[in-house]
């Protein structure tokens, strides 16, 4: 309804100045035209609050209505101000209900033609992508194993596969913390298999709520960019721990990597917190949060969310 | 080096099993083409060491390695007396394989195919020298290290241990705690490599921000003149009059 009174005024603007290039007689309409829009947006801004919480019919209605009411008054105190003989009320009244209304069908059709595609784009946007170099590093990694040990080459190519199902998933609903952690340590088997003794993985996860509901790819992006930034660009061996723990109906997940300012990898790392952080948003609003800082060396991701169980209604947006 | 004499490859590549890899792949390669694997290295830093004890006509060379990334150390590497020739290797740098294709740079993707490996070695005698230039537009970033030519060695300078550089008619000389350096490079061209860690004092002079400690007076200058003081290095270097604003804006913003 805000965005209705907000539209109606930028079209109202739009087509009385259009109106004055036109022809300058009509410069006598925009004066009649004029005082209605501007008290109709008046009373329509000024009501906006109301207008928010009743139902979109409703709204048309109301809306319609107070353009009829002010298109009224200004007839009246008008035509007194200007001493102009009092003409028919009908034709404006008319007019006005008219313009109104094809404003607010304009706005219901854009809207109606926009949002989905927004959401669309929002939602594809918001797909955790995994870095392409991940993939073609995990490849090179597993093939000498081919030769060399065919058993774990076989788990890797399984780990892989599992990942990747779930990258590739429609990722709209929340699923069990049990199941993202048993991903994290898939992939991180992979990292593993490519970094070997570089990568040092410290779980802390005795006290994790395996049946809280996350939103999927909550950690797995984090613990990517936590290897990419902070284990890759280091010749010296590093350790990324992940702690999960509950207090007080609140889910808490630490993670922790090294932190160098020197050679680090740039760019990439906003993009995924960002995300994540709107994913949070999406599912929890501000019942969850996620907070990053470097602190002695180390950076700390925090993300805190409300401890739920399945249950049908939680479903965000 | 006669041609029947097997090609001495070296292999550049941070991660184990990549490197694994690339072995297999060579000793299938082994079986047709007379190949020696001479060494491998886990980053760029490690390369140079190894080819300054062992020389090698081909390196195998991966782009993403960290201290000191492929393209960086393929711009050191033509220092040495006899530089090898160069395969790039990566898994995925969309930029580079660009102009990798633009330059007719030789490159193979990442997993690596036997075929591409195979034609590649093949050819790689016949190898065009990589141009510096190319190299350098390649890698736009700030460079890990400079590099010194001295007595047919390669020394390589981590910028971080750089205290000042002095621009000394032809060359610059780089000032480290422990000593001295020439190169050839053109200090305008460091300064703005290497904008965000040096600060100019002088015409002819940059400073590392983390060696500076502070300014005091020039006691021979007279009217105004400051001299830098610098950690770990007993010298007071002058700041020019045009570059005294560098004085009053130390210790305001963080530097």
């Amino acid at each position: 309804m805000l965005i209705v009174t907000f539209a109606s005024f930028v079209a109202a603007v739009v087509r009385t100045g259009a109106w004055r290039e036109l022809v300058e007689e009509f410069s006598i309409v925009s004066l009649h035209v004029q005082p209605a829009l501007a008290l109709s947006l008046l009373a329509l801004s000024a009501s906006s609050r109301w207008l928010r919480r009743v139902s979109y019919p409703m709204g048309v209605v109301l809306t319609l209505g107070l353009a009829l009411g002010a298109t009224a008054i200004t007839h009246r105190v008008g035509s007194s101000f200007y001493g102009l003989e009092p003409y028919a009320m009908d034709r404006p009244l008319f007019l006005a209900v008219a313009a109104a209304g094809l404003v607010l069908f304009y706005f219901h059709l854009r809207s109606r033609a926009l949002s989905p595609a927004l959401t669309e784009a929002r939602l594809q946007a918001l797909q955790a992508r995994i870095r392409p170099h991940f993939l073609f590093n995990s490849i090179t990694a597993v093939l000498p194993l081919v030769r060399s040990d065919p058993k774990r080459a076989e788990a890797a190519l399984e780990d892989m596969a599992d990942l990747f199902r779930v990258l590739m998933a429609d990722n709209r609903d929340l699923a069990p913390l049990a199941d993202e952690v048993e991903l994290c340590r898939q992939y991180l088997d992979l990292e593993q298999l490519r970094l070997g003794e570089r990568l040092t993985i410290d779980w802390h996860v005795d006290n994790m709520p395996r049946d809280a509901m996350v939103p999927p790819l909550v950690l797995q992006p984090l613990l990517e960019n936590a290897v990419y930034h902070g284990i890759e660009p280091s010749p010296d061996p590093g350790v990324v721990s992940i702690n999960i723990y509950h207090v007080r109906g609140e889910v808490h997940v630490v993670l922790r990597n090294p932190y160098r300012k020197e050679g680090q990898h740039h760019a990439g790392n906003k993009m995924a917190l960002g995300n994540i952080r709107e994913r949070l948003a999406l599912h929890f609003d501000a019942e969850a949060g996620l907070e990053s800082r470097v602190e002695d060396h180390a950076y700390q991701v925090h993300i805190r969310l409300p401890y739920v169980k399945a249950k049908p209604e939680v479903r965000g947006s | 080096m006669s041609h029947p004499q097997a090609l001495r490859v070296v292999i550049a590549d941070d991660e184990g099993p990549a490197r694994n890899r690339m072995r297999d792949l060579l000793q299938d390669c082994a079986a047709s083409l007379p190949i020696e694997l001479t060494g491998e290295a886990a980053n760029g830093c490690e390369l140079i060491e190894l080819l300054q004890e062992r020389e090698a006509d081909l390196v195998l060379l991966d782009i993403r390695m960290p201290q000191m990334d492929g393209l960086e150390a393929a711009q050191h590497l033509q220092k040495l007396a006899d530089p090898p020739k160069i395969i790039f290797t990566t898994a995925f740098d969309t930029y580079a394989v660009k102009a990798f294709e633009l330059h007719a740079v030789d490159y193979l993707l990442k997993p690596i195919r036997l075929r591409r490996l195979f034609d590649a070695i093949s050819r790689a005698r016949a190898l065009t020298p990589l141009r510096l230039d190319m190299l350098k537009e390649l890698a736009p970033e700030a460079r890990t290290h400079l590099s010194v030519q001295e007595r047919g060695r390669v020394i390589l300078i981590s910028v971080p241990d750089i205290v000042y550089l002095r621009a000394e008619l032809k060359y610059v000389s780089i000032r480290t705690r422990e000593r001295e350096y020439l190169v050839e490079e053109s200090l305008t061209r460091l300064e703005k490599e290497f904008a965000s860690r040096f600060v100019r004092i002088h015409r002819s002079c940059l400073v590392a921000k983390a060696h500076l400690t502070g300014f005091e007076r020039a006691a021979e200058a007279g009217e105004g003149g400051w001299s830098a003081l610098l950690k770990g290095v007993d010298e007071k270097l002058p700041v020019s009059r045009r570059q005294a604003h560098v004085v009053r804006e130390f210790g305001k913003t963080p530097l």
